[in-house]
């Protein structure tokens, strides 16, 4: 518990650090504010004595003086204190802006099965929620926290001064007032974590809710998912109150110690004061700088609350930071120069989870330029083979190589940009039409664009938006059909010149007509290149070179159609169901 | 970084005040709640005010007697002042947290079945990331708003109020010198509150940005990595960053400008004192002493009023939030449901009639124009057309989730529109085309928060052909869905999809290309089970291939939102030639397929398929007169 903490302090440190400068001359902005805001007093102390205390004995010339001291002062401190803000603004929101990036940067190295656990929810909760939780009080506590000490350190030794027994008073109530901070944050702390964590989940939950909005309506399940929401709402605001329960203690009970040092000086300045050990003047002055003392404890304390919260969100920050990545690529990794596109997998086994396995001792040899459909009931691990193509998987025994080269020993980005993929979710961002087709690849005229947008049969719809190329897809007015997403997919795709293509039902909400139309496209995108078909209307991969059939994660046997159809297995069984299923419906049983 | 012109300003800084109003609705079921609170912390501030004049009573009137045992009776009193401020303050914060939260809980429930509620084109309109960051993020700042301002918002002005009247006591003339510098504060905290509701609303407008860039690159995780744009990616995310973190640093400095501000018009206040009352002590009209006491009291309102400035820029930023829950809640009910006219009598109306309906989106170009169709119960339409003609628009239109722009639909001959919605939508049992899954058991998936038994699930399962895999998994039917069903593939998904559809035998199902990631043999074999089990259920088949609707009582073409055949199978062979282009191609695809089956057995397969076909073929042509009659 108590390394962590220190780990966190360390972590959050190593944002600040690299900040050092502008932090020292923050110190020294505060410092000057401060000093320039102290001398204010003892400049109208000098004034007021420059009133006197008889009526028209007023020394004109020296009060004008000395307050016009003051006036220069205070704009000048407050003008060192505007600056010290804009400072600390400047410093937290780089710091802020480090951390977003830091937890996307890793999000972009994490492999694909972390999203394919994680709540998409939860995690925006971390970049947003969390780390404005961290910034809160990065911003607002931090420089108050040093400020407070140098108030302390300042008023502790003019005390000692005026009066060191008094001082003992402290030595009674300071280390109840940490004790009791000390009791008021070890409880707090995991409940603020928990807190952090239920806002998680509610932002998870209302992620998915909202994202399948249009189903639940459909299904009249309103009143029940508003149930579920206010069963998450109700353990939010629980998990707040209760988070705060303890905060709550912090602010009033360590006032509470003030005063209570405030009734012990003026009952112990009183006896001393009686004793003739001390002047009245220095109870007065004593009780001036405690209050000076005791008001920056006080202030950390409310502070130390909203410091509890942002460990808590900071917990989760690093967290996310620190999930594992992608394995790092072998140091003597390569980069592909040039790709022939000749993939063997060699006794590939996988499983998602242990014990679970996919796929068993696969095999498969891709040919460059040939190409390879795998077909198979749903579920028999056809998209798996992708998954491991792509290295979005590891393997757990075998080998995939690539060109002969050991696919582990490629470059992951290098690997991955020998391939082009389009996949049955058809994934479009919030960009023009352009952006989504050109997708960041730099050299690509237009033209280009155009000629594949109408070889992919998308054109014509483009041209028809208010917009064209520059229409924005967003969920907002435009309405776009999934197929329509899968042929500007395809027209992305067209846009790639890699060597080897994926394409995993690429083509299944496109009606016939037009995937009649952009057969001739899809040809000369597949020609020349390795190509690895998934799809299920067994027509659309007839001409393939080679045709596997998966069953329960082994290849249960390939060859090409011909040679399936005459060896009556898998295949021919398949080839008959579709008959039959035609059969059926032609004899008009639906 | 967004520009705000004075329109927007004005219309923001509305918005906030609005706000307002809708938060006082929520604060009156905990007013006397609340009061409450506010009279213990003007308690608990009283006490600190009056800890310090006992300080001076000791001081001044007992130590001079010299009477020990009175010292340590005063002493006691103030502890007791302590004790009662550190147990006042403590339940009155607990109780702000308490009626906080109750206040967000009604409001975050609020605003989620206000979303829940939200018709189509209005969720369009407020985008899927802006309505979870408003319902997250927005409601978060609310809730720390409502429970600082009363955990705080009290003190403040008690002790600027206490310190004012007793300053004034003490010398009126001096006092009214502090006071003129008052407006000076309130117009800096005004104008800082003023401009700064705005920024934090775009800052959160900025936020539901960076939302989406993240949803955006989670959902295409795949795609990111295939293509190798993730550095791209990061560029795009970095613009975001940039972006809120510039105007978070503009909103931290307009909000920081308040303390600084209001200090300097208090000091200079004071310093304007000190040559007042210079003159004042000239004339004699009164001491240095009273100048000194009136400087300590001075230091009390300065904190005071730091205090309150601090509230006020908390607030602003909950405004600009709540500004943002409120612009949802008021939405207005978009869909209502209507009267229905005195009812015809009519005998043998269909189950489910488009009369003429056309529609537009956005209300520029037709999405669907002069549509028609009807239905008995227990019949089937098949609808296919090309990507984007308009066929999950019907289903749209049907579900009411937009209304109609000219024509109407009518379900047992009443106009949709009349329906209300729970009655309207029970009778659907439906699968969109970008249906999605729960992460939660197969169960509780197919289940649908609908409460139905586990037989009815495990038969929709068996009808969906989903049995056999969810049987496979562990835990069979309560085996975990991940995130967006990530752990199913396609067919999968689809298959506990169309469960969920079947399980509460619907009057009428919609199949919107909700078998394109099946095989063919079970996609034969799941409407071989609905032909046989779900016979007076009327089905809606949008499909690509023919052979999956060829087999329905009316198959409508759509083009470009327009109806270009409309028959059965047989009709549309003879009339409609784009119908027949698609059938030509997928037949041709079949008997390519055929030519190239080898072997004997096959060929007689094939024939007796051809055969069938044309007999088919042939009796439909023979039917379908009588049916158009």
């Amino acid at each position: 518990m108590k390394g962590k903490k220190k780990y966190l302090l360390f972590r959050l440190w190593r944002y600040l650090g690299r900040y050092h400068l502008l932090i020292a001359a923050g110190l020294a902005l505060m410092f000057s504010s401060n000093v320039l805001a102290l001398l204010g007093p003892r400049l109208s102390g000098r004034a007021i004595d420059a009133i006197g205390i008889r009526a028209g004995g007023v020394d004109f010339e020296r009060v004008f003086y000395y307050t016009g001291w003051m006036a220069v002062l205070y704009v000048l401190s407050a003008i060192l204190s505007y600056l010290l803000s804009l400072l600390t603004i400047y410093l937290t929101r780089r710091i802020i802006y480090q951390m977003r990036k830091d937890v996307f940067d890793n999000l972009s190295r994490l492999p694909v099965s972390f999203f394919d656990e994680y709540s998409t929810g939860d995690i925006i909760s971390v970049v947003t929620y969390d780390i404005d939780t961290v910034n809160q009080s990065l911003s607002n506590d931090f420089l108050q926290i040093m400020q407070s000490v140098i108030t302390v350190l300042f008023s502790l030794v003019m005390m000692l001064s005026i009066a060191p027994r008094m001082v003992l008073i402290f030595a009674v109530t300071l280390p109840v007032s940490m004790l009791l901070t000390k009791f008021i944050v070890s409880h707090s702390r995991p409940l603020f974590r928990i807190r952090s964590k239920k806002i998680g989940e509610l932002n998870g939950m209302v992620e998915e809710m909202i994202n399948g909005q249009k189903t639940i309506r459909a299904y009249g399940r309103e009143s029940q998912v508003i149930e579920v929401f206010d069963r998450k709402n109700e353990e939010v605001v629980e998990a707040n109150i209760r988070a705060e329960y303890y905060g709550t203690l912090a602010g009033p009970s360590v006032n509470f110690m003030n005063n209570t040092s405030l009734a012990l000086i003026s009952v112990f300045g009183s006896l001393l004061y009686l004793r003739g050990g001390i002047g009245i003047g220095d109870i007065s002055s004593f009780v001036q700088y405690s209050r000076k003392f005791s008001g920056p404890v006080n202030e950390a304390a409310n502070i130390i609350g909203e410091f509890q919260s942002a460990f808590a969100a900071a917990e989760r920050v690093f967290r996310l930071m620190d999930e594992l990545p992608e394995k790092p690529d072998a140091e003597q990794a390569r980069i592909l120069k040039e790709v022939y596109g000749d993939v063997l997998l060699q006794d590939v086994s996988f499983g998602y989870q242990p014990g679970q396995q996919i796929l068993k001792e696969f095999n498969l040899h891709a040919k460059a330029g040939q190409q390879i459909a795998i077909v198979g009931p749903t579920g028999a691990g056809k998209t798996t083979v992708i998954n491991l193509l792509m290295r979005f998987y590891d393997i757990q025994e075998g080998a995939i190589l690539l060109d002969g080269q050991d696919a582990y020993e490629i470059r992951r980005d290098s690997l991955r940009g020998a391939y082009t993929m389009v996949l049955q979710d058809a994934w479009l961002f919030q960009g023009t039409i352009y952006e989504n087709l050109v997708y960041g690849r730099e050299n690509i005229t237009m033209e280009e664009v155009e000629r594949a947008a109408k070889a992919a049969m998308i054109y014509s719809y483009i041209e028809k938006l208010p917009e064209g190329f520059q229409t924005k897809l967003s969920d907002n007015g435009v309405h776009i059909s999934k197929g329509q997403r899968q042929l500007l997919t395809i027209a992305r795709a067209m846009l790639s010149d890699a060597r080897m293509l994926i394409l995993d039902e690429a083509t299944s909400n496109v009606d016939t007509r037009t995937e009649m139309k952009i057969q001739k496209a899809m040809r000369s995108l597949m020609a020349d290149k390795t190509c690895f078909v998934i799809a299920h209307r067994l027509s659309t991969i007839r001409h393939a070179d080679l045709i596997l059939v998966v069953k329960d994660g082994r290849i249960a046997e390939q060859g090409s159609h011909e040679e399936l159809m005459r060896s009556r297995g898998e295949y021919y069984q398949m080839q008959q169901a579709q008959f039959e299923g035609r059969l059926s419906e032609v004899a008009g049983l639906r | 970084m967004i520009k705000y012109g004075a329109k927007d300003h004005r219309q923001l800084c509305r918005k906030g005040y609005e706000g307002m109003k809708i938060l006082l609705k929520y604060i009156k079921p905990y007013g006397a709640f609340m009061l409450l609170t506010l009279f213990l912390k003007f308690a608990a501030s009283m006490m600190d005010l009056l800890i310090p004049s006992l300080l001076a009573k000791i001081i001044d009137d007992i130590v001079p007697t010299g009477e020990v045992r009175r010292i340590f009776w005063w002493g006691g009193v103030m502890i007791g002042c302590a004790v009662i401020s550190v147990v006042t303050n403590v339940r009155a914060n607990r109780m702000a947290e308490v009626s906080a939260g109750g206040m967000t809980r009604k409001l975050r429930h609020d605003l989620f079945t206000k979303i829940t509620y939200l018709s189509a084109g209005q969720m369009d309109e407020i985008t899927v990331s802006s309505a979870v960051s408003r319902l997250t993020s927005d409601t978060y700042h609310v809730n720390r708003m409502l429970a600082r301002v009363q955990r705080l918002g009290v003190r403040g002005p008690i002790l600027l109020t206490g310190g004012m009247l007793i300053t004034m006591t003490m010398e009126p003339k001096l006092a009214s010198v502090l006071a003129a510098a008052l407006p000076f504060i309130i117009l800096i905290v005004w104008i800082v509150t003023k401009s700064s509701i705005p920024v934090y609303a775009g800052q959160q407008k900025i936020l539901d940005k960076m939302v989406r860039v993240l949803q955006e690159n989670i959902t295409g995780v795949r795609v990111i990595r295939a293509l190798s744009r993730t550095d791209y990616e990061r560029q795009r995310y970095d613009g975001v960053n940039e972006e809120l973190a510039k105007i978070e640093q503009k909103a931290g400095r307009i909000s920081s400008a308040s303390g600084p501000a209001t200090t300097l018009v208090l000091n200079l206040g004071l310093t304007a004192v000190i040559i007042a009352g210079a003159y004042l002590v000239q004339k004699g009209e009164t001491g240095p002493g009273a100048i000194i006491a009136f400087l300590s009291y001075f230091i009390l309102i300065l904190n005071a009023m730091l205090g309150i400035t601090r509230i006020f820029v908390m607030c602003s930023k909950g405004m600009a939030s709540l500004g943002r829950i409120n612009e949802v809640l008021e939405a207005p009910e978009e869909m209502q449901v209507w009267a229905a006219e005195a009812a015809e009598v009519q005998t043998a109306v269909p189950l489910l009639e488009f009369r003429d309906v056309s529609f537009s989106y956005n209300g520029k170009g037709d999405h669907l124009s002069h549509i028609s169709f009807a239905l008995q119960k227990g019949e089937n339409l098949g609808i296919i057309g090309a990507t984007g003609s308009g066929k999950s628009t019907i289903v749209n239109l049907l579900l009411r989730f937009y209304d109609v722009n000219e024509g109407s639909i009518l379900i047992n001959g009443r106009q949709i529109s009349t329906i209300p919605f729970q009655e309207l939508r029970a009778m659907f049992g439906v699968v969109f085309q970008n249906d999605y899954l729960m992460a939660a058991s197969v169960e509780e998936n197919i289940d649908f928060f609908r409460d139905l038994s586990r037989e009815q699930i495990r038969e929709a399962a068996g009808y969906a052909q989903a049995e056999a895999f969810i049987r496979a998994k562990e835990g069979d039917m309560d085996a975990r869905i991940a995130v967006r069903g990530n752990n199913l593939s396609g067919g999968q998904k689809q298959r506990i999809m169309i469960a969920r559809a079947l399980a509460a035998k619907p009057q009428i199902l919609i199949l919107d290309d909700a078998s394109s990631a099946l095989d063919y043999k079970t996609d034969a074999k799941l409407r071989k089970e609905l032909g046989e089990h779900f016979r007076d259920t009327t089905t809606i088949n949008i499909a690509q291939r023919i052979s999956s609707i060829q087999g329905a009582d009316h198959i409508l073409v759509l083009e470009d939102g327009r109806c270009i055949g409309y028959g059965t199978h047989g009709e549309l062979l003879r009339s409609c030639p784009a119908y027949q282009m698609i059938y030509e191609l997928q037949m041709g695809q079949q008997e390519e397929e055929e030519r190239m089956t080898p072997g004997q057995a096959d060929r007689e397969q094939t024939a007796a398929l051809r055969t069938a076909a044309v007999l088919h073929r042939g009796n439909r042509k023979e039917v379908a007169p009588g049916h158009e009659g």
